[in-house]
């Protein structure tokens, strides 16, 4: 599959290495230069020399979309560190260029609870530790 | 138009002031701004006109009362939040009007993909003025009509352009666009199938938004643009 990751911090850049290493043609694009580097690192080896694709670019700008290769895109995800940018990204991906599968980081575990009625398919980082935290800690009280 | 309840994301430079005039005009203003010094420069005189909290989480919005607004504004300086918070006013608490304000005018488009309408870009306004004050290539909007898809467009017709010498029937024009008027040594008629089009006239074109370039391919010749 065609995996385009937009976004790639610590999340981002290890999902993105994940995808590739199984077996998965990966594209990823981010603002920040210095998380090429991250993907090397986190890779062992050259991302480019792996196989990845890199584009440097902030997420709403269609001619770096467009360059990601979000026309060939069969799963989408949106992982920078903002929010709003990844609902709104993630909506672009889904209704201008017909990706068939979405899926955006949210923190805010309202905003995710809400935008996944809509049909955005969101994954809370939030929600899953508190869901821990509770459990743990409560596991701890017993 | 008294007596509106209006939320206004943003106490920058524009949600500031269009505080201050709703509520000199009678209206009932919260303007919500996510910094907290700039809250507290805005709270000395909007007082308890403005919250502190962050537009994009829904209980800041609920806490503002946004079930009950009438109006709701987005002109924070981030173009992501702006359209997020009118979506979710249109869509989560049914909110009948919205407007947003659009930093980027690259991302006008992204706003009307998502159906955030009004959306204003102020960059998006001046370079039109400009537009018209600086006419580019010879070319000119006199009308724009968005909503109902429709454009009136000016041009002066070059001296080696496809368009000098030839007949209106015979004109390259795209499907969508119709020369309606054509302005000579200084009186204008509406053209015939049998016009012929000389190089000076002005011409008057309606067109379906989008076809300027082609339009104007026909009108001014690549070398005379360079002048």
């Amino acid at each position: 599959m065609f995996v385009l990751v937009v976004g790639s911090g610590r999340v981002g850049s290890s999902v993105a290495t994940a995808a590739l290493r199984a077996g998965h043609t990966v594209s990823v694009l981010d603002e920040d230069p210095l998380s090429h580097e991250r993907l090397d690192v986190e890779l062992g080896q050259g991302w480019e020399e792996a196989g990845g694709r890199f584009t440097i670019g902030t997420a709403l700008e269609m001619d770096a979309l467009t360059e990601a290769g979000i026309d060939e895109a069969d799963v989408f995800i949106a992982s920078t560190n903002g929010d709003n940018t990844n609902l709104v990204v993630s909506q672009i991906a889904q209704r201008r260029f017909d990706v068939p599968k979405v899926v955006a980081r949210v923190l805010d575990p309202r905003r995710a609870a809400w935008y996944a009625e809509q049909g955005v398919e969101t994954i809370c980082p939030t929600q899953i530790a508190i869901e821990q935290l509770v459990a743990a800690a409560l596991v701890e009280a017993d | 138009m008294a007596g509106l309840y209006v939320i206004i994301a943003g106490a920058g430079k524009v949600g500031w002031n269009l505080a201050r005039e709703l509520i000199d005009k009678g209206h009932e203003v919260t303007v919500i701004e996510q910094d907290r010094r700039r809250y507290l420069t805005v709270e000395q005189e909007l007082e308890h006109a403005v919250q502190y909290g962050d537009a994009t989480e829904l209980w800041v919005l609920e806490r503002a009362g946004i079930q009950r607004a009438d109006l709701v504004v987005a002109v924070t300086g981030d173009d992501e939040d702006n359209l997020l918070i009118c979506q979710v006013a249109k869509e989560k608490y049914l909110c009948e009007r919205i407007i947003a304000r659009v930093n980027n005018p690259r991302n006008l488009e992204h706003f009307k993909l998502l159906g955030i309408q009004p959306a204003v870009s102020a960059t998006d306004l001046i370079l039109r003025l400009i537009e018209h004050e600086v006419p580019r290539y010879g070319l000119v909007h006199l009308l724009d009509l968005p909503e109902e898809r429709l454009e009136i467009i000016e041009l002066v017709v070059s001296d080696t352009a496809p368009a000098a010498g030839r007949r209106v029937l015979e004109l390259e024009l795209p499907e969508g666009a119709l020369v309606i008027s054509v302005l000579r040594n200084g009186s204008g008629f509406v053209p015939k199938a049998d016009t012929v089009v000389e190089s000076g006239d002005e011409v008057l074109v309606v067109l379906d938004p989008g076809l300027e370039d082609a339009i104007t391919a026909q009108f001014v010749a690549d070398g005379d643009l360079e002048e």
